[in-house]
């Protein structure tokens, strides 16, 4: 029941389920707990623990409200984590020194992005880890390995560009406003360079940049519909703002 | 000028001063501190700045209006440098592919320009080229006649207002509309940096070949020690709390280095305005 995320629920409803008997042990549990980002977190506990809804293994709930949003943030940095990690152990032929250093650059980046949401939210929160599928991608070709690329790093940007606004306005959801936007301009400058080394100074071309100067900008179910092909796992983000 | 009286009216209208400024015990001794280092012409400057700090940071913060007459200034500072950029580039030795990225960004800058005067309407200042000092009132003396200063203060201009868009964004919550636009607006200005810095690196002559399209600490990247305040603070390796730098994953330790490239910090009001005043007419 626990899992059943009720779409219309926002952050007051959030609350107002911790405080149900479902979720109050859980919530106690942690709530002395002193863990780095506080109790916004622990209000939206989608926990196992009291799980009886019989979901399949492969289908990852990623919550609502605030902390919703983080998981929608840690799978999309799971994934970019896991394809860049593999990009930089299978290099593709001809890679140059400087695509190494860019490309390994990058990966460590997303590994930070990814560990810092892990260590951010509170394991009773916190989505299980992703499996990706790269079966499309070919990792021994530049081409399919930059153009994939490139489709992560526009998509990263366009969904952390869309998620500002549903935080919550005060308290927690602001600082989690701050940390979206410190982490989207670094996927920019990914996006970028990823751009450049496909075909120097499309780097905010018209593909991506409308005609007022403006970066794209997505709702989680738009980028999880894009999103959905290279992770195997079926993502449910009906708690999410739709 | 009696300081004590002047806490007591605070007190008045705001009853946590104390705690805001210091305990109530400490705030006493903290004075009686001050009056022998301090004399007492300074003593006024001094609570002024326990006042800033106590109040500024606090504080609700900057209207909607306030935030976009910012933003307002900081892209026709851009803008206008870019055209004369543009026009320049080719005497300097700037490369075809360069003066056609400088213009693909000359042409987003004045796009942002005339989004925010739309929305700002009337009350949209006037700015033109002579509004702007691209020498930074003499420290710059090539900036359109050498073409890797011309980058450096591209450089400058784009991590500013990366940061500086970061900074404002808290500001903008209660209207949704604006908020993404800054956000869209941000991002764009994050790939201007990352390719600005990048022409940097590959550039033929007076290249910085260290140069990275992310921000590495506080690294200035060749730029003068003029502009040190735009990177200071970049140099973070924690976030909320949680240590970044160090941390292991599948054999990969993070380091400082890549600690700090994989998040931009933002910049206050107060901080950008510093760095952009010596820019100004």
């Amino acid at each position: 029941m626990s899992k059943i995320i009720n779409p219309h629920e926002n952050e007051a409803g959030l609350i107002k389920s911790a405080s149900s008997s479902i979720h109050r042990r859980s919530f106690l549990k942690y709530s002395g707990a002193g863990i780095a980002l506080s109790a916004m977190f622990l209000a939206g506990c989608n926990d196992n623990d009291d799980d009886e809804t019989d979901y399949s293994q492969d289908m990852v709930n990623l919550g609502s409200g605030d902390v919703g949003i983080l998981n929608y943030a840690f799978a999309l940095e799971q994934l970019e984590a896991a394809f860049y990690t593999q990009v930089v152990a299978n290099k593709y032929s001809g890679m140059t020194d400087l695509e190494t250093a860019v490309l390994t650059d990058i990966r460590d980046h997303e590994i930070a992005h990814r560990e810092f949401f892990r260590a951010a939210i509170p394991a009773s929160a916190r989505i299980k880890d992703l499996t990706p599928d790269f079966s499309t991608v070919n990792f021994m070709d530049k081409t399919s390995v930059l153009t994939t690329a490139k489709t992560f790093e526009d998509l990263g940007v366009a969904a952390y560009n869309g998620a500002g606004k549903l935080f919550t306005d005060t308290g927690d959801g602001l600082t989690y406003l701050t940390l979206a936007g410190k982490i989207v301009s670094v996927e920019a400058r990914h996006a970028a360079e990823i751009r450049d080394l496909i075909s120097n100074g499309t780097f905010a071309n018209s593909e991506v940049i409308d005609a007022m100067g403006m970066d794209k900008a997505l709702m989680p179910a738009q980028v999880l519909a894009a999103a959905g092909a290279f992770i195997k796992n079926q993502i449910v983000a009906t708690g999410l703002p739709q | 000028m009696n300081i004590f009286n002047l806490i007591r009216e605070i007190e008045k209208v705001d009853p946590e001063v104390y705690e805001r400024l210091d305990s109530r015990r400490a705030i006493f001794k903290h004075f009686a501190g001050f009056g022998k280092k301090l004399t007492a012409a300074a003593v006024p400057l001094a609570f002024g700045s326990m006042l800033n700090k106590a109040y500024g940071q606090t504080s609700t913060g900057r209207s909607v209006t306030q935030v976009l007459e910012f933003a307002y200034l900081l892209e026709n500072l851009e803008a206008e440098f870019y055209k004369q950029a543009v026009t320049a580039a080719s005497s300097v030795g700037a490369p075809a592919i360069a003066v056609s990225a400088l213009t693909t960004i000359r042409d987003h800058e004045i796009a942002h320009v005339n989004f925010l005067k739309s929305a700002l309407g009337t009350s949209a200042p006037m700015y033109t080229a002579a509004s702007f000092d691209y020498s930074a009132k003499g420290n710059l003396t090539d900036t359109f006649t050498n073409y890797g200063t011309m980058l450096a203060v591209a450089q400058a201009f784009e991590d500013t207002g990366v940061r500086a868009y970061k900074g404002q964004a808290g500001y903008l919550v209660s209207n949704n509309e604006v908020l993404e636009a800054a956000l869209k607006i941000h991002s764009v200005e994050a790939r201007h940096a990352a390719h600005i810095r990048r022409m940097r690196r590959d550039a033929a002559t007076g290249a910085v070949p260290t140069n990275k399209p992310w921000i590495t600490g506080k690294d200035l990247g060749g730029l003068p020690a003029l502009v040190q305040p735009v990177y200071n603070g970049e140099e973070a390796t924690t976030q909320a709390n949680v240590n970044i730098a160090g941390m292991m994953s599948g054999g990969v330790t993070i380091s400082a280095a890549a600690a700090s490239e994989a998040f931009d910090e933002p910049l206050t009001t107060e901080e950008v305005t510093a760095i952009v005043t010596p820019f100004l007419a």
